[in-house]
């Protein structure tokens, strides 16, 4: 109240005595309180002080951070503000980051105007967690800037998944949005080791929120895999992307699904789209048995290992989800039969061939009876012309 | 010109006064127009699923109401056409074994292949190759037995390989479960040759061939005249006539509503088919 109380006083024009003890910044707005104020190159230097003094800085006086100032009138030209001076933590991850590296934008491209920084948790805030996907997006969102930066635009696909919807649409602010993935100050390329987003790291980055999801995927063999140091074995974005990440329960998400698996199992996608629940899920339609349906979706285990929902003891039960009424024989149905395989599948491989044989030799022959038929009629018919009227 | 058309049709009618033979009885049109209506439905909503990796096929599944009304309907046609081969078979059974009608089994109106079918194939290969005469063919050519027992064939072995898979965890309590992974197989190979022997062979044989062309309406009518019957069934117009027997399968000339009803059904048919048909040979070549 005191500040307050002594700009009003100099506002007026009664400055006299009472400047003992007040802060510099009294002193600064009895010019910069002028709305019209401007440097020499026309920009403005007004400081709305109502605004400065609700901000997170509303504490500091102007010297505290433009510390060159000693002295009234100050020099035209001042150096640039040092936000490190107090967050040098913050200075020193932006400074290891990619933003260091690349464009280099200055705290303020993030937090806005300078004298009105307020706290992340205000949702005036453009880094309030409601606001960071905007915030990101005036770079990363511009298909130009991504382009010259080599930058993938990212930015819509984000917006349309289902942590964006969830942000955008709901407000829901549990919902991730760029920092809680990337990081707010320290952002590391993706191929750095140390980054959140590097390949391996990338579980436990989902994971500080799918806690449930994180557990059941190192429970299974793709997460088995990548704990034993296998950097090809599957992580989340693998499947669900990094950026246009579907709502599970989305029917054509869930019908791609096949090719997704597919696009490391060929040969479990090849036997698969044998199948009539391949051929009723290739139509769109999810009423069937899709890969994570059988061998579930995160805790995947090999048929060999007892926990599996494809062991043999427990097919029963994983058939019985769809098939009410399965017993033993009806799981000896395979689900990924080749028909091509001789050594494992002798009887269907057989059936397979006598079907082949059957189409083939009566479409043959009676193919080939039809074209001489039809080249014999022809000119039969042209022979003998006037007498039959086949059709009254 | 509608009127025109008329007389015209009118003073044919008369000039030529042809005489109209009974082929197929009202019973046997009734049963092809069923297996026809229901095959059609069939082979529609089974080949979107045996091609359902095609552009048309997933089309055709959002067109009709998705995967639920597909399976709907295939079910619903494949039960009447099984209700419909059980009556048939009753009445063939019925026929043969209990009104003792040896003409069932055996002689020129059975179904049931004999020494003259091969004859008949070999002689008319020869025809093909300007090396014979044209057989002389009775009431059932061999390539029309050759259709029936395919479809006979057909629906036994489509019709129990469906109901196998229709009641899985039924049939897997006395069957094993390995079956169904052949039962499919069989079911969608079966019918890919079905689709193709109907929509093409024998749409051809029946009625597209010279001298059918563009239709041969017998299956609608019932009837065919005495030209007709001379070019295509000789073997069997002259032993009726031989035997005075002619006389007895006389009948009235088709009115026009049936004529042009069986021109609608059937041109609507073979349109359908033909789609059909242009559609699984492409899928099939490009291996979808």
């Amino acid at each position: 109240m005191l500040h307050v109380a002594a700009a009003l006083l100099l506002a007026l024009g009664t400055a006299g005595g009472a400047a003992a003890g007040a802060s510099k910044g009294v002193d600064c707005l009895s010019c910069h309180a002028d709305q019209s104020l401007t440097d020499q190159a026309g920009h403005s230097v007004y400081v709305d002080q109502a605004k400065h003094k609700a901000s997170v800085h509303g504490s500091l006086s102007c010297t505290d951070c433009h510390s060159d100032i000693s002295d009234y009138p100050h020099p035209e030209k001042l150096s640039q503000v040092a936000c490190e001076t107090c967050h040098s933590s913050e200075a020193g991850d932006v400074d290891a980051s990619m933003h260091k590296k690349a464009a280099s934008p200055s705290c303020l491209a993030c937090h806005n105007s300078p004298h009105e920084i307020v706290p992340v948790s205000d949702p005036r805030s453009p880094v309030y967690q409601l606001n960071v996907p905007r915030t990101c997006g005036t770079c990363h969102g511009n298909q130009d800037f991504a382009k010259q930066h080599g930058l993938a635009n990212v930015y819509q696909g984000y917006m349309d998944s289902i942590h964006g919807f969830a942000l955008n649409k709901s407000g829901l602010l549990v919902a991730a949005s760029c920092v809680s993935c990337h990081g707010s100050h320290k952002i590391l390329s993706h191929k750095d080791p140390q980054s959140r987003t590097y390949r391996t790291n990338i579980p436990n980055t989902c994971g500080s929120c799918h806690a449930g999801t994180k557990a059941e995927y190192f429970a299974g063999i793709h997460g088995r895999k990548l704990n034993a140091g296998d950097t090809k074995a599957p992580v989340c974005i693998d499947c669900h992307t990094a950026h246009q990440i579907s709502r599970a329960e989305n029917v054509a998400w869930q019908a791609k699904t096949p090719a997704t698996c597919g696009s490391c199992h060929k040969k479990q996608l090849s036997t698969y789209s044998d199948s009539f629940h391949a051929q009723v899920s290739a139509l769109g339609y999810v009423e069937v048995a899709r890969c994570g349906n059988c061998h579930r979706n995160h805790e995947i285990l090999p048929a060999s290992d007892p926990k599996s929902s494809v062991a043999p003891a427990n097919l029963v039960a994983t058939c019985s989800h769809c098939h009410a009424g399965a017993n033993a024989s009806f799981v000896s149905y395979r689900p990924h039969a080749d028909t091509r395989d001789m050594k494992s599948f002798p009887a269907l491989y057989f059936s397979a061939r006598f079907m082949n044989l059957l189409l083939g030799g009566v479409l043959s022959f009676f193919g080939l009876h039809t074209i001489l038929w039809f080249i014999r009629s022809v000119v039969h018919q042209a022979g003998n012309h006037a007498s039959v009227d086949t059709n009254a | 010109m509608p009127d025109l058309i008329l007389e015209h049709e009118e003073i044919v009618e008369q000039s030529t006064t042809r005489t109209y033979y009974t082929r197929f009885s009202l019973g046997q049109r009734y049963l092809h127009g069923v297996v026809m209506a229901t095959f059609l439905g069939l082979a529609l909503t089974g080949m979107v699923l045996r091609f359902s990796r095609s552009g048309w096929g997933s089309s055709f599944a959002g067109v009709v109401g998705g995967f639920g009304a597909i399976l709907f309907f295939h079910k619903f046609c494949a039960v009447i056409l099984s209700a419909a081969f059980l009556v048939h078979l009753g009445d063939v059974l019925h026929r043969g074994l209990i009104q003792r009608d040896k003409g069932t089994f055996w002689g020129p109106n059975s179904m049931v292949p004999n020494l003259k079918d091969l004859k008949d194939l070999y002689g008319h290969l020869r025809w093909f190759f300007w090396r014979g005469p044209q057989p002389k063919f009775e009431h059932f050519a061999y390539w029309e037995k050759f259709d029936y027992w395919a479809v006979f064939w057909g629906m036994g072995i489509i019709g129990f390989s469906g109901y196998i898979m229709w009641f899985s965890t039924l049939f897997a309590k006395v069957l094993p479960g390995s079956w169904l992974n052949i039962a499919l197989l069989i079911h969608g190979e079966e019918a890919l040759l079905a689709v193709w022997f109907i929509f093409a062979i024998h749409f051809f044989n029946t009625h597209l061939r010279p001298g059918s062309f563009p239709m041969d309406l017998v299956i609608f009518t019932g009837s065919e005249n005495d030209a007709e019957m001379k070019e295509k069934r000789s073997g069997e117009y002259q032993r009726l006539a031989g035997a005075d027997q002619l006389e007895a399968r006389k009948t009235f000339a088709p009115t026009r509503w049936l004529k042009n009803f069986g021109r609608t059904m059937g041109a609507a048919v073979i349109v359908i088919g033909f789609v059909l048909l242009w559609l699984t040979v492409a899928s099939f070549v490009k291996g979808q």
